[in-house]
């Protein structure tokens, strides 16, 4: 269902208040592969930006970054994959090819003083490879981090990892790519999602993707969920007494106001438990 | 070997409750031929302990009315334990007659959730306990000891970890052969969890303990990583998740068999469990209960019509 601006723009004002410091805003990709962002100047224009808070933005390429930077965006991302079949089937060339792409992004944001985050997608799985190597994850995230990206966030992009290929995978990039520049952005498509994030955190990355009330499912198993559910999240964290400066209350209040909305049932567990009927 | 190198057991024991402690918490009353059904489907995934039923007055827990008939319905296969609860020596007296050879008793670290659970103190409930257990000695039966609240209760809220280890040795001196440690309201994280293990550690040997983690938070499998990574390797769960939280009204409570299965095949433990196997028999009791299954690898894995 395609969310309303207003909508979008609402949820991203609640998150705001939350404590969050990092929130995705919307996507500066063409509305015809992607009709939900088609809205994204009117996003990007429309929303209270905090100080301290960052608002970054997905430009796949340099045509999407300079509509994004017209339209006000302080932070980008590009997204990679250590699949070549995924990436031939997702944006229709070879890996080396969407770096190439990527490479005319990341000019064009170092003249404008842009930082640039890195999406690598697949690292613990490939719904059309199946098996990715550790060494291969290693290999894309280290040329990602060399083009300039400040920050590499992997991504379990089926959700099929645990924590046996979370280790595997991250004891080969922190080879590569320093710790501190390091994300993980885990989906809980097989439930293994918290568990992932706590050996991650257990090797030092101390940055953690996560989505309000669990939004998005998977493109790849139909009724599976994707992301994992920032409240979930954050509840581990708290648990650890780990700071995150997110306060859980209005986190959870966000989710039910998005859920009711898109007229969906939360797909966090905490939010479900919390609501005592 | 990657196990090995990773400081985790090489082989962790699954004890399934779904049928138990999993039916026990779903609304719908499920009939007997249905209940032999799901335990025999069980019996054939390699899981090596199944807990089959509870010998607890039918006035307290309908679905547990059949207890008998379950228990010699029963297909039982050889090196599968089928343990029952036995909350006193009369339930303890039936579940013998019936044919159990293994009985569990349940204990709570809290004293309200206690009185409010089985009207008793828990200084009371040993005393009832040690009864089972004494009876169970005197036949070779082993007695496994449940400790609920472990990280938290409904109504005392915080359960302090001297508390649980108190509760735990008591179990344990009595001749619990095991003691399974459960998060009965999923409230615990990891954090918790490692807490709770250190102070209980300090007074039972590693080998004799369990962990019971809810999902009601989603925080079971990083709770049973956290536990596994400190030694433990029994881990009780159930097929689909079966059984709600009856503390938290539309919470999950049990954590997915499939899902743990999922984790530790992915950290090369042995379980000895086909996980396929499993998945069918959670999609026949969701079937039967008509109901979506709790387990996210079930949901994925049926939705692409392949095991990844």
């Amino acid at each position: 269902n395609i969310v309303p601006t207003p909508v979008k723009i609402s949820l991203i004002n609640m998150l705001s208040e939350t404590g969050l410091q990092v929130i995705e805003a919307t996507s500066f990709v063409s509305p015809k592969w992607v009709p939900q962002m088609a809205d994204h100047t009117e996003v990007m224009q429309g929303i209270n930006k905090l100080p301290g808070i960052s608002y970054p933005v997905l430009t796949p390429n340099l045509k999407g970054f300079q509509a994004a930077v017209a339209a006000g965006a302080k932070e980008v991302s590009i997204f990679g994959a250590a699949s070549e079949l995924f990436t031939k089937k997702n944006i229709n060339c070879s890996i080396e090819e969407s770096l190439e792409r990527f490479d005319e992004v990341m000019t064009a944001a170092r003249a404008a003083s842009i930082p640039v985050r890195g999406y690598v997608s697949c690292v613990l799985g490939c719904p059309y490879e199946g098996k990715i190597s550790a060494a291969k994850v290693a290999e894309v995230s280290k040329k990602m981090y060399s083009m300039g990206c400040y920050e590499i966030s992997l991504g379990d992009t089926i959700g099929i990892g645990t924590p046996g290929s979370m280790k595997e995978m991250l004891t080969a990039v922190m080879k590569e790519v320093p710790v501190g520049a390091l994300a993980v952005h885990c989906h809980d498509t097989y439930g293994q999602a918290l568990a992932n994030i706590l050996v991650a955190l257990q090797m030092g990355v101390s940055v953690v993707d996560a989505s309000v009330a669990g939004l998005g499912g998977c493109p790849y198993a139909q009724g599976a969920s994707g992301n994992v559910a920032t409240e979930d999240l954050v509840y581990m964290l708290n648990g650890l007494g780990i700071h995150t400066g997110v306060d859980l209350q209005k986190l959870m209040d966000t989710g039910t106001f998005i859920c009711n909305a898109l007229n969906r049932r939360t797909n966090s567990k905490v939010s479900q438990a919390s609501c005592r009927l | 070997q990657e196990s090995q190198a990773s400081g985790l057991p090489e082989y962790i024991k699954i004890v399934e409750v779904g049928p138990r402690d999993g039916l026990q918490n779903e609304k719908v009353i499920v009939p007997t031929d249905i209940k032999i059904e799901l335990i025999n489907r069980l019996s054939r995934t390699g899981l090596p302990a199944i807990e089959v039923t509870s010998f607890v007055s039918s006035k307290w827990v309908p679905q547990m009315a059949d207890h008998k008939e379950v228990m010699r319905g029963i297909e039982r296969h050889p090196g599968v334990q089928y343990p029952v609860l036995t909350p006193n020596l009369q339930g303890f007296h039936s579940a013998i007659a019936a044919g159990a050879t293994e009985v569990s008793v349940f204990g709570a670290a809290s004293e309200s959730f206690s009185k409010m659970n089985i009207n008793c103190s828990i200084e009371e409930s040993i005393e009832k306990f040690e009864e089972v257990a004494k009876s169970a000695r005197s036949m070779n039966i082993p007695v496994r000891g449940y400790v609920s609240c472990a990280l938290g209760c409904p109504y005392e809220g915080n359960i302090i970890p001297a508390k649980v280890a108190e509760v735990s040795k008591r179990l344990y001196s009595m001749g619990c052969y095991e003691i399974s440690l459960g998060d009965t309201i999923g409230v615990g994280t990891p954090g918790s969890m490692k807490r709770m293990l250190e102070a209980v550690m300090k007074e039972i040997p590693l080998s004799a303990l369990a962990v019971h983690c809810h999902d009601t938070y989603g925080q079971a499998l990083a709770n049973i990583l956290t536990a596994i990574q400190m030694g433990v390797a029994v881990v009780d769960s159930s097929v689909a998740g079966l059984g709600g939280c009856p503390y938290a009204k539309g919470a999950t409570g049990n954590v997915a068999t499939e899902d743990v299965i999922y984790m530790l095949n992915g950290l090369g433990i042995n379980t000895g469990v086909n996980l396929y196997a499993v998945m069918e028999a959670g999609n026949f009791i969701c079937t039967a209960l008509n109901k979506k299954t709790n387990s996210k690898v079930a949901q994925a894995s049926f939705s692409t019509g392949t095991i990844k």
